[in-house]
């Protein structure tokens, strides 16, 4: 039995990770290749890992893949945002069609940081709604 | 109706290289064609992901646990890569 459940893992954890490789080459820009590349292929080795515990069945081999797991569910999510960030202050255009973007004009040109939503350039007239909150916004 | 089998069949582990490779040729396709460098960073970090994957099945098919070690250490600096290259390429582009 828990051979089946091993083979089953193994089978739907490939699966998805051919399906992030295809939507990496098939989706229209990047931010949705990020979404694709972090999201199926965190599922993809989770289930591959899960194959690798139940086809030993130790606890030493369950704990390193577990160990596996969670540095990869800790560190995709991160290095996903990076890329993202990363990729919309170089301005990569987004795919055509996407509406709204609600970044738009949110990142300050110099520094880099993320200001209010409040305080952007277009709405400048109207006093920032919270400017005495926290020091991020209207930074 | 599902019969016995010892262990994941070979046959398995077989297909399961092939689409873990189909998978990393075709990151490997949008590594090659880009067109921003940082859809080739994505792509990196998605063929340091399926190569952890291959180890993993590979692990599986020769019965061997010392090869998860492998899987760790590489998805580890899968990350490291990833987060280096964006850092550097938002800097670039502040100053």
């Amino acid at each position: 039995m828990t051979d089946w459940l091993a083979t089953i893992a193994v089978i739907l954890g490939v699966v998805l990770c051919l399906l992030s490789a295809v939507g990496v080459v098939r989706m229209p820009d990047v931010y949705m290749r990020l979404q694709v590349a972090s999201k199926a292929s965190s599922l993809g080795i989770a289930l591959l890992m899960l194959g690798v515990a139940l086809h030993f069945g130790e606890l030493s081999v369950t704990i390193r893949a577990l160990l596996v797991l969670i540095f990869l569910f800790l560190t995709a999510p991160v290095s996903a945002h990076v890329i993202g960030r990363a990729a919309y202050i170089a301005r990569t255009p987004l795919a055509v069609g996407t509406t709204p973007d609600d970044l738009d004009g949110a990142y300050d040109a110099e520094t880099g940081r993320l200001s209010g939503i409040d305080d952007r350039p277009a709405q400048a007239a109207e006093p920032p709604a919270r400017a005495d909150d926290s020091g991020i916004i209207g930074s | 109706m599902m019969g016995r089998i010892e262990g994941v069949p070979d046959t398995i582990i077989e297909l399961a290289m092939v689409a873990l490779a189909v998978a990393i040729v075709l990151a490997f396709l949008r590594l090659v064609r880009g067109p921003s460098l940082m859809d080739r960073v994505t792509s990196l970090e998605l063929i340091a992901t399926l190569v952890a994957g291959t180890v993993a099945v590979y692990a599986v098919g020769a019965d061997d646990p010392a090869l998860i070690d492998v899987a760790i250490v590489l998805a580890l600096v899968a990350f490291l890569g990833a987060v280096a290259f964006a850092r550097y390429a938002e800097l670039r582009e502040r100053s």
